[in-house]
């Protein structure tokens, strides 16, 4: 009985007080993001939780973007499944926007020009405010109307939605405090655009805003300059890159940050050295260069940059140098999707490049980790001598989450590994770059410059524990034998998975798993699962190799549910690579359409699984089975 | 083979330089080239640059890609760091490795197919960002390890050892680096070890990226009668354009050459660089003319060697990017962490 009707639990329930989703439909490069920003940024300012998904297209100017702002009093960030409130400023658009608006709810569109009337929809609230009109009435220049045709929206939107005023003027002034003229024309067209909703229409609408104390140890960060900022923390002195959406923003928040922190007081040279490369595979050698010289270096990248680096990131792993990559995930295969996200790389990158490789990775699960986690992967790298990715995704990257604030503890000091220092090298009797002395697969590495007896040679090709060429079997075995053990121990020094579990004695009827920027979504539906009344236990994955609990999570939960945002379950397909256990074991939940993931899409996927198994046959799991 | 395995007995009449080391303590691990190979000769040209320069060979950084030209930096001062990384690539370890720490010299090591092929966009990078790096490009216009294909450096009309005509036009690596700007360019030859040494002290101590193009014959896959880079065929056509003198700085100029027909070039850290000319009208710091002339010479059949071109005034990377005196590795961690404070100040400014 599959078409039966099925329950979702917490879908459809009504938009309160602080409890709702809106979205802006408008055209790319006409000044909107900065609008929006100016939304998300006054409701943090009042105290309520929220949280912003800018889904725009791989343009510059002149195709359609949308901006969605959710208000949770709950604290919830996932993206919304149902938007209360539409604003269409697209004419090109209008036919998706109206559609997008959830029974019930409001769309509000630039009545400047007539909506068709094919598109007027029963059961949704239509208001219209000739924005674009009062810009020509009000405002000199094609240009300038157009930047404030966003701004008299916002000042619509604060009266529908009673967004503080004062807060808003606040956040102009600061933004504008060194242009007055600016300044002005941005508050007339706050007020033209707040007196005409308040004049025309019952404002506030039925959901709206009201101040709250619920953001004060928050922050609104974007991920990649989280994790920029975390290698700026970790020391990183040396930063190759090729510009690729989404990535470019973490490389050109690093140099911010060091534009701030990295100047030397008295010569006003820098204490770093960020290099635009000329492709990835480029960006990768600079970035095993300067490691194997003993900086601290990095790269961020995203899926294409990944193959193309491929061939380094072998190289590194056999000759054992460290390098920290982020990959900042999008839309695949070849140029798929730029603008849009996914995991599509956990399987290619788990063991990147040719013959047996296998790497450290990391996956933060929203910026404020993304910090912590960026720290740590240079500290990873160093101290097992390899190639450490911290995968991120566009959405965690490029958006903008509240999070808590970030915090640094002064006692840190990176862990740079076995590092030879020339005291050493000089009382040693004869230096073996890859003989491993203490069991735990990792061997002493000496640095270019120091001292005499520290030199070897650094080979891609066949090499012994003492770095000589060598075409033998055995020492070839050898050398590769220990690292293995070595990805042996990091398993147990990455960070394990981040448990969710309902009780330390009880095994829960539904077991999930996830990964990275899947997080705030699956918090949220497993929340709504256990009101419900389905006990629950969720498991964050996030470091690779696998720590041990991950099998025994895995293991303990019957018909285990994995969530994640590719097409062919790659987490679930590593997990039984890694563990031994059945792929066919787990059930897949998949979103993979290139947009945040939603707590409906979770909370849909284990219910359809589990009103098919009440009904008796076992249905295939969603997707890919 | 120029490097054989030798008993670790030190003659005692064998001459030290400063450092007090001898030209064995410059050696490296014995060759594994071809006998006769011109590579093997580069590296005895190396061997007697870096003795004479007196490098510490441990504050030196050998790169390599992959190829037989390569393999060359296993074969020379054995207390350096070496690295033998991918193939093409290595131009961006070297700008790594010197982008974490300019202290050290780095000379890189490479052929004409590792550069010019599957390199070339590596090698157009690096002399574009002026990487302070030896760069010498060992060309024989053939891929010798996989057995005698034609490299991009080959003439057209030059036969392969099998009879078959190369028709694609060749790929200049001297004319590649003056059309980008590159600050130091030379060619030269590898049966001329009294030609390459200085210009390879002059290309080790020049401040930014130096490009060496050293003819330098594959005797088993071209070295034969119809190919144009066989030891024969160069000997024959090669046209020294200035013979140079590399004068260290501590060392007192002595001996004029004539300074009628001598042109000194001051290098970046004082030591300086003569030339006596050949050629009466040739100025080595004029880029137009160095290009002109070695095409002028081409169109005769004609390979100019020597010191082409040099521009002493020209910034490397760090120069370009205002990196701090010293390197980037000798910065403590706690001058590059900014710490709770500043943290706690940033993150006020994110609400």
């Amino acid at each position: 009985m599959p078409d039966s009707p099925m329950t979702i639990p917490g879908v459809g329930l009504p938009a309160g007080v602080n409890d709702f989703a809106f979205k802006m439909g408008t055209v790319n490069g006409t000044g909107s993001a900065s609008a929006n920003t100016l939304l998300m940024q006054a409701i943090f300012r009042m105290g309520i939780p929220v949280s912003g998904k800018n889904v725009f297209p791989s343009n510059i100017q002149g195709l359609a973007t949308w901006y969605e702002i959710r208000v949770s009093k709950d604290g919830h960030t996932a993206r919304p499944a149902n938007v209360d409130l539409v604003v269409a400023l697209n004419t090109a658009t209008y036919a998706k926007d109206v559609a997008a608006v959830r029974p019930g709810g409001f769309l509000l569109y630039d009545s400047s020009w007539p909506l068709d009337v094919a598109l007027v929809r029963e059961g949704i609230t239509i208001l219209g405010i000739p924005f674009g009109q009062m810009c020509v009435d009000n405002f000199e220049g094609d240009r300038n109307r157009t930047l404030l045709r966003n701004i008299v929206y916002v000042g619509s939107l604060a009266a529908m939605l009673e967004i503080d005023m004062g807060v808003i003027g606040e956040l102009l002034r600061e933004k504008f405090a060194k242009k007055k003229s600016v300044l002005d024309a941005n508050f007339r067209a706050i007020q033209l655009g707040y007196d005409y909703a308040k004049q025309h229409y019952d404002c506030p609408l039925p959901f709206h805003l009201e101040t709250m104390d619920a953001t004060k140890d928050f922050i609104l960060l974007d991920g990649n300059s989280a994790c920029a900022l975390g290698a700026v923390y970790a020391g990183a002195t040396v930063g190759a890159w090729y510009p690729i959406t989404p990535s470019t923003s973490l490389m050109e928040a690093y140099k911010e940050y060091c534009e701030r922190f990295r100047i030397d007081p008295e010569t006003k040279k820098r204490k770093y050295c960020l290099i635009q490369a000329e492709d990835e595979l480029s960006a990768a050698g600079m970035v095993i260069g300067a490691g194997w010289a003993g900086a601290r270096s990095f790269t961020s990248t995203a899926g294409p940059g990944i193959s193309l680096m491929s061939e380094f990131i072998g190289l590194a792993y056999y000759t054992e140098i460290p390098g920290v990559f982020f990959d900042i995930q999008r839309t695949g295969p070849s140029t798929g999707m730029p603008t849009r996200t996914q995991q599509g790389d956990l399987l290619s990158i788990a063991y990147l490049s040719h013959g047996d490789t296998k790497h450290i990775v990391l996956f933060p699960a929203n910026p404020e980790e993304g910090f912590y986690l960026a720290v740590q992967a240079f500290d990873l790298a160093e101290r097992f001598q390899t190639p450490v990715f911290v995968v991120s995704d566009l959405d965690i990257g490029m958006n903008d989450w509240m999070c808590r604030r970030l915090r640094w503890d002064d006692a840190y000091r990176p862990d740079r590994g076995k590092v030879l220092s020339a005291d050493e090298l000089e009382k040693i009797q004869k230096f073996s770059r890859y003989a491993d002395a203490d069991g735990d697969g990792i061997a002493a590495r000496s640095l270019p410059g120091v001292h005499a007896k520290g030199g070897y040679f650094t080979r891609g090709s066949g090499h012994d524990k003492h770095a000589a060429y060598t075409e033998d079997s055995a020492d070839y075995q050898e050398v590769v034998d220990r690292l293995a053990r070595k990805l042996v121990t990091a398993a147990s020094a990455v960070p394990g998975p981040d448990m969710h579990v309902e009780s330390q004695s009880r095994v829960a009827d539904v077991g999930i798993v996830s990964i990275g920027g899947c997080h705030a979504a699956v918090m949220e539906a497993v929340e709504r699962l256990r009101r419900n009344g389905l006990s629950v236990d969720y498991m964050r994955i996030r470091a690779f190799p696998f720590a041990p609990s991950v099998r025994a999570f895995v293991e303990s939960h019957e018909g285990c549910f994995v969530v994640e945002q590719n097409r062919d379950g790659q987490l679930r397909s590593l997990i039984a690579l890694e563990t031994g256990l059945a792929r066919d074991s787990m059930i897949s939940i998949l979103d993979y359409g290139g947009l945040p993931l939603t707590a409906d899409r979770v909370v849909a996927g284990v219910m359809q699984q589990r009103n098919g198994a009440k009904a008796g046959p076992k249905l295939a799991s969603l997707a890919s089975g | 083979m120029t490097s054989i395995t030798k008993p670790p007995v030190r003659h005692p009449s064998l001459p030290k330089n400063s450092l007090g080391l001898t030209k064995r303590d410059y050696e490296g691990a014995m060759s594994t080239l071809c006998a006769g190979c011109g590579h093997d000769s580069v590296t005895a040209a190396l061997v007697q640059a870096c003795w004479e320069l007196e490098l510490p060979p441990h504050r030196a950084a050998k790169m390599s890609g992959i190829g037989c030209s390569s393999k060359a930096t296993a074969y020379f001062m054995k207390q350096s760091h070496g690295f033998n990384g991918v193939h093409g690539r290595m131009p961006s370890l070297a700008t790594g490795a010197n982008a974490a720490n300019k202290e050290l010299v780095f000379i890189g090591i490479s052929g004409d197919g590792d550069s010019l092929s599957i390199g070339l966009g590596q090698l157009c990078h690096a002399i574009r960002r002026n990487v302070n790096v030896a760069y010498l490009l060992e060309n024989n216009g053939v891929y010798g390890l996989t057995k005698g294909q034609f490299s991009a450096s080959a003439d057209v009309g030059s036969k392969s050892k099998r009879g078959e005509a190369n028709v694609q036009p060749p790929i200049d690596p001297v004319l590649v680096a003056l059309s980008l700007g590159a600050s130091f360019v030379a060619r030269s030859f590898s049966g001329d070890k009294a030609q390459l040494v200085p210009i390879l002290k002059a290309a080790i101590r020049h401040n930014g990226f130096a490009l060496i193009d050293i003819i330098s014959p594959c005797v088993s896959f071209n070295d034969h009668d119809t190919s144009t880079k066989s030891y024969r065929y160069t000997r024959q056509k090669a046209h020294e354009l200035a013979p140079v003198d590399f004068v260290p700085l501590r060392h007192e100029i002595t001996a004029d050459t004539g300074a009628s027909n001598a042109v000194s070039v001051t290098m970046h850290d004082g030591s300086s660089v003569r030339f006596r000319r050949v050629a009466s009208e040739y100025d080595p710091r004029d880029r137009d003319a160095a290009y002109l002339h070695v095409r002028e010479h081409q169109a005769r059949g004609e390979i100019v060697t020597g010191l082409l071109y040099i521009d002493e005034s020209a910034s490397d990377m760090h120069g370009v990017s205002g990196t701090i005196d010293g390197a980037l590795v000798d910065i403590p961690f706690e001058e590059l962490c900014p710490g709770s404070r500043a943290l706690a100040e940033l993150m006020d400014e994110y609400r």
